[in-house]
């Protein structure tokens, strides 16, 4: 090449780099699949697209809720914030057309139309099989089932083609809730079983990668880490055909992107931003954002009890007192979720769970109580959170150590990378730490059973024991299974109560569910399990 | 020839078997515990247990690093748990994403970077010359998350110009049938000009800041060694003897400053394939960097060892690649074998 060509093509080329592309012209083909086609885009996607994997993450529950069916599932009702928001009371029936509740069982009938994406119907076989596999598999979708008390392949049985009946072990109020989640989805057996081989009876592998449900829809592509493709399932008889035919669900990695593609009007919806661009976006109110508080979940700081010097009451309380609540509230949250603190000294306890807490932020007393305790020159030790939201925790753990350290309480910030958080839970040694809980069953007695229960669960991370606690969370769970409201609500706030006096975990707040939508896109529904339901979304 | 390449093939084998044992070692020094991490949320000790087993996690480790090296013989990489796919195949199809990205980076960072160089050395210490400085210095110190943001900011969000930055292909686009892997080449290949378009838009703003972030180097490397071989004697002599400047230049003084021009490339590519990782997350690019801090983020093994072994390949073949192309350029750099 001679010289004067080569820098001849040199600079066409560098000048073809800098000239922006032309805004992109869509063949009208491509206009109409955008208007039919829902564009969702998150921060990390699913691992396994089946929740009875091991270890499925977060992301492949929204993919099960929405591919697959359950028995049953939750009517609609309008929450606090005006939106629509399940109702813990009300069931419906998803692929039973009639659930009749006896004393110690409970028998469904299947719809009669209701089949599988392959066409094959769903009869009480598959039901049977999919319960048996979500309590025998182990891990996450067997404790789930547990919670309900259904825990044996024996309780399932199939009483002809279109009916099937599961038995209680014991009488509990959980047992047809726990039918609701997510987990007791049906799978078609027959095609499952087909993969299955003995090393893996259950087609863990197959369902790992397909979706095999009755569901609203179905995966049509799943490029891990990249995309999920779904199409609308036109023959679902769970309820009424869903307006969006495809919903396309994109990672894309950089908050500020999401927010990019929200406000430049290329993405439909994003769930996962952080406070500081929900608050910003609902100011300037170009999109449609619904925040809902967690259901039956809490931010709090934890203090492990079975030490010193968290095991003296007063110190606890003085750290109670020393929490800058406001503060994390304005600076932290941007006033994006539900205080839990600095109820008026005069309310009374409800028979609810979360409700605020009568601590608020009072330096001099905490200094005080501090000292009652014996510590008037305050102590050392370490403040611990998850690195995986290091957006909220952060700056939450600096406000409370500069307020801590107003006491004399010197603390050391412990940032713990997410894949090491929940073993450092279980070894339950961190003196102090900020953590969320949450259930998605939405009963008190249920939050109460794993965060705050002598039993020991993982949750109860400040390893709190006390016989009396245990005995009011007993009797409540006791009372809510035999219908006895007058001792349930007695226990609910005796035990609520006590966690407040003996204050071994501090409540801070309700975190908020953000979701940001177009405009044009509505009917966002809050559900416990906080994913998105592609069923009842429209693109007008 | 090729005995030369058989010979230098052989020494790469002791560094690919430390490469192995070193990412082995490594991923395991790591801090986090798979088995807790993929438990669950509500795992209990029992079941965190249950998982390491099925893991394969409860073995001694000598007896893990047995498996590994033995599944590695049978081109097995282990299977990713935060994709839940075979390593291999993730790494294959990711692989070209990057690829082309950063070969699209580096080849317009040269179209760039060399004219300026030889133009800055020709006129020492004109405009141009200055001018070669400051976009030099302006481009390196700017990290590349930051021109990342900074391009998308300005050519997205508030021009409009470039498409929404999510990935290789608008979500409406489906990928032309692979060939290469390299939605260019392919789309060509399958004659859809409309896809090829849409690749090519996608790309235009990552790969201006892989460029922008390596022009430096080469620019000043250039200029550096341009400036060297001008001042020789040759270059004297050839232009005593009359002949045309364009000539002097470019086929004296150019071939013969190329040596440590084609070294910076080597040393230029791999930096940018370390660089890809931030570009990848900012553009939601599908390539190998995010895989593999996607991987590392959950104490993930077996990406991060593929992800290890596959640079370390790479590395490796870029170097050969570039010893030969010594030879081609400079016979005298023939290594007799």
């Amino acid at each position: 090449m001679k010289r004067r060509d080569f820098l001849k093509s040199v600079t066409a080329v560098a000048a073809g780099s800098v000239l922006p592309a032309a805004p992109a012209v869509w063949s009208p083909a491509k206009a109409q699949s955008r208007q039919e086609t829902l564009l969702i885009v998150s921060e990390s996607g699913p691992n396994n697209i089946d929740i009875h994997g091991v270890g499925t993450t977060v992301p492949g529950y929204e993919v099960s809720w929405n591919c697959y069916d359950r028995l049953i599932s939750h009517e609609m009702k309008t929450g606090e914030n005006g939106a629509p928001y399940y109702d813990r009371d009300k069931f419906k029936p998803e692929l039973a057309e009639d659930m009749n509740v006896g004393d110690m069982s409970v028998t469904f009938k299947l719809k009669k139309n209701a089949t599988f994406h392959d066409g094959t119907p769903v009869t009480a076989k598959d039901v049977k099989w999919s319960f048996d596999r979500a309590v025998t598999v182990g891990g996450f979708p067997t404790f789930q089932m547990k919670a309900g008390s259904l825990e044996k392949p024996e309780q399932f049985v199939v009483v002809d083609d279109h009916t099937v009946r599961v038995d209680f072990l014991r009488k509990d109020r959980l047992t047809i809730p726990d039918l609701a989640v997510i987990v007791p989805c049906v799978m078609n057996s027959e095609l499952v079983k087909k993969h299955a081989d003995e090393k893996d009876p259950w087609g863990l592998e197959y369902t790992k990668q397909n979706t095999a449900g009755s569901g609203a829809y179905r995966v049509a592509s799943w490029k891990a880490g990249t995309e999920v493709i779904y199409e609308r399932n036109d023959k679902w008889t769970g309820g009424p055909l869903p307006k969006v035919r495809r919903v396309i669900w994109r990672m894309v990695p950089s908050s500020g992107n999401r927010r990019a593609l929200l406000e430049r009007g290329d993405a439909d919806i994003s769930y996962d931003l952080p406070n500081k661009d929900f608050a910003e976006l609902k100011n300037v109110g170009k999109l449609s954002i619904i925040s809902t508080p967690y259901s039956n979940g809490i931010q709090y700081i934890g203090m492990n009890v079975k030490n010193p010097p968290f095991d003296n009451l007063k110190v606890r309380q003085a750290v109670a007192y020393a929490i800058p609540y406001q503060k994390i509230m304005d600076a932290v949250l941007f006033g994006l979720a539900k205080p839990t603190f600095g109820a008026p000294p005069d309310a009374a306890t409800q028979v609810a769970w979360p409700q605020p807490d009568k601590y608020f932020t009072d330096i001099a007393k905490a200094r005080q109580l501090l000292a009652e305790a014996g510590y008037p020159n305050g102590f050392e030790t370490t403040l611990s959170f998850d690195l995986g939201f290091a957006g909220v925790n952060e700056p939450l753990c600096v406000l409370t150590q500069e307020s801590l350290a107003q006491i004399g309480i010197k603390t050391t910030i412990n940032k713990i990378p997410g894949s090491n958080w929940r073993t450092e839970l279980n070894k339950k040694v961190m003196p102090l730490f900020t953590n969320v809980f949450s259930g998605w069953l939405d009963y008190p007695e249920y939050f109460f059973y794993w965060c705050y229960h002598g039993q020991n669960a993982v949750f109860n991370t400040m390893s709190y024991q006390s016989k009396e606690m245990d005995a009011l969370i007993d009797g409540a769970r006791a009372a809510a299974a035999v219908g006895n409201t007058k001792d349930y609500d007695k226990d609910v706030k005796g035990f609520v109560d006590l966690a407040f006096s003996d204050i071994p975990r501090i409540p801070l707040f309700q975190p908020y569910v953000n979701v940001a939508m177009q405009k044009n896109v509505t009917g966002y529904q809050y559900w416990f399990h906080r994913r998105l339901d592609y069923r009842s979304l429209v693109k007008g | 020839m090729l005995r030369q390449i058989g010979k230098r093939l052989l020494t790469v084998i002791p560094s690919l078997i430390g490469v192995v044992i070193v990412t082995f070692l490594l991923t395991r020094v790591l801090p986090g515990d798979t088995a807790a991490y993929f438990a669950g949320p509500a795992a209990s000790a029992q079941a965190i247990e249950e998982v390491r087993k099925q893991l394969g996690l409860d073995k001694p480790l000598p007896e893990q690093f047995l498996r590994y090296v033995v599944d590695l013989a049978h081109g097995d990489f282990g299977k990713s748990l935060t994709t839940g796919q075979p390593v291999i195949d993730d790494i294959a199809s990711r692989l070209p994403a990057s690829g082309e990205l950063t070969l699209m980076g580096l080849v317009v960072a040269i179209l760039i970077a060399v004219p300026l160089g030889i133009l800055a050395a020709v006129k020492q210490g004109s405009l141009i010359d200055h001018a070669c400085r400051m976009i030099a210095t302006a481009g390196v110190s700017l990290p590349v998350f930051f021109t990342g943001l900074l391009l998308i900011y300005v050519f997205y969000f508030k021009l409009g110009w470039s498409p929404p930055p999510l990935g290789r292909l608008d979500v409406f686009y489906s990928p032309p049938p692979t060939v290469t892997g390299f939605y260019l080449i392919d789309s060509l290949l399958a004659g859809d000009l409309e896809t090829f378009r849409a690749a090519l838009a996608q790309l235009i703003l990552p790969t201006a800041t892989l460029a922008i972030f390596s022009l430096a180097p080469i620019a000043r490397m250039t200029r550096a060694s341009m400036l060297a071989v001008l001042a020789s004697d040759f270059v004297r002599t050839a232009r005593a003897g009359g002949l045309s400047s364009r000539t002097v230049i470019l086929t004296y003084a150019f071939r013969n400053a190329m040596l440590p021009v084609v070294t910076t490339l080597g040393m230029v590519f791999s930096f940018l394939l370390g660089a890809n990782v931030l570009v990848e997350k900012v553009f939601a690019w599908p390539g190998i960097g995010s895989y593999a801090v996607e991987a590392l983020i959950t104490s993930d093994f077996a990406p991060v060892q593929g992800f290890v072994l596959t640079m370390a390949v790479l590395y490796v073949m870029l170097n050969l690649g570039i010893d030969m192309l010594y030879g081609v350029i400079d016979p005298r750099m023939r290594v007799e074998g």
